[in-house]
């Protein structure tokens, strides 16, 4: 009789340990998320008892999580093919694709419910907008259909400082949407520079990257259009009122290198970046995740300093928003 | 002989449940650390349960004094 074994060594797969099942999760992109969501959070006006928003940080991180489970397990066989990726948790067989899914579809219900009862209904459907935005709108349908996949794609990772915001306040403000729209225009240079030096990853997964659908060219001058866009952005957060003359010295002076960067990445061509192992890229992607943290950290900065009186009343006269 | 060798997979499933548990330990603490913050955070307790209660009645409050 063959129909029971119990030899362990049979197994198909080796069975996945706890840390596979946290890889599930994107832990790296969750402490963007974190970083950006408290700000978010930190920077609101009124305030939440601590254990709320301790909760609140851990529920949009764990929907975070749970759409980096459901990228996964729609992504899969892209992840299989490209060398940044082929070591997550299912390429590399540890996790099976319906696990990847049920963990995604779980923990995305419970961060959602959770986030909602900790603070209100709004946060909660932003998060689950987030959620269906991410899986669905990029990587189900734009990743492989547009070179613009990341533009818009962007979108879901640009979300957590407002849903931050909004679990406090319960309501989106002209200082959510600038949040917003920092990440949101932060995003394509970042990766962009990122795909320049990733190059035959996206090409031999056959993913509509900018590189491969435009060329390495064109790549590089959306890099500096979009690090052009990006400044008027980051300045006009920081004449609203969660603005000051700290964020705004940071926001200058890192749009400014940032700017230099996509400059310097616009004025090489490919021998040139080849030559080097594409050093400026590289320098540029460092330095624009930088950016995003100081840029953040600024705005949390400012809305500890605002507590000083004196600081409170020099740091109002940079909200033009108040005064029109 | 009793069955105790010690196999890698069982080491990985102990992890895994060790891991598990101690998730769930986390969420309980949460989510009873949420009750006692609403609770004592002020709000509403009680709802309207179909009878008349004055302690609900916005006309019979009394305004606190000066």
């Amino acid at each position: 009789m063959t129909d029971i074994r119990a030899d362990f060594t049979q197994a198909r797969q080796p069975e996945a340990e706890f840390r596979d099942y946290v890889a599930l999760l994107k832990p790296r992109v969750m402490t963007l998320v974190v970083f950006t969501a408290l700000s978010g959070l930190l920077v609101a006006p009124g305030g939440l008892h601590p254990v709320e928003g301790l909760a609140a940080i851990i529920f949009i991180a764990l929907g975070g999580g749970a759409s980096g489970a459901l990228n996964m397990w729609w992504d899969a066989d892209i992840d299989a093919v490209m060398k940044r990726t082929a070591k997550r948790p299912i390429p590399a067989g540890k996790v099976t694709e319906g696990e990847a899914f049920a963990i995604g579809i779980t923990l995305a219900s419970i961060s959602v419910i959770m986030l909602w009862l900790a603070t209100n209904a709004l946060a909660g459907a932003l998060l689950a907008f987030t959620i269906f935005f991410y899986v669905v709108i990029y990587s189900m349908w734009l990743k492989r259909a547009t070179p613009q996949n990341i533009v818009i794609g962007g979108a879901a990772g640009a979300f957590p400082p407002m849903i931050g915001w909004v679990a406090v306040t319960g309501s989106i403000s002209v200082e959510a949407c600038l949040m917003f729209l920092l990440i949101f225009m932060w995003t394509p240079p970042h990766f962009w520079a990122l795909a320049l030096f990733m190059k035959s990853d996206y090409h031999e997964a056959k993913v509509p990257m900018l590189t491969v659908t435009h060329g390495r060219r064109a790549t590089r001058t959306h890099i500096l259009v979009y690090t052009i866009a990006l400044l008027p952005v980051a300045v006009a957060t920081g004449l609203t009122s969660i603005g000051g003359p700290v964020y705004m010295a940071a926001a200058l002076w890192l749009s400014l290198g940032f700017l230099m960067g996509a400059w310097d990445i616009w004025k090489r061509d490919e021998a040139q970046a080849e030559a080097d192992n594409y050093a400026t890229e590289k320098r540029v992607f460092r330095f624009s995740l930088y950016y995003l943290f100081i840029l953040f950290g600024a705005l949390t900065a400012e809305a500890a300093l605002r507590n000083l009186p004196a600081y409170a009343e020099f740091a109002a006269r940079f909200n033009l928003v108040e005064m029109f | 002989m009793s069955i105790a060798r010690e196999h890698p997979l069982h080491k990985r499933r102990s992890g895994r449940n060790v891991g598990l548990a101690l998730v769930l330990l986390a969420f309980i603490a949460l989510v009873f650390g949420l009750t006692i913050a609403k609770v004592s955070g002020g709000g509403t307790i009680e709802a309207f349960d179909h009878t008349y209660r004055p302690a609900m009645d916005p006309a019979t409050i009394i305004p606190a004094e000066e």
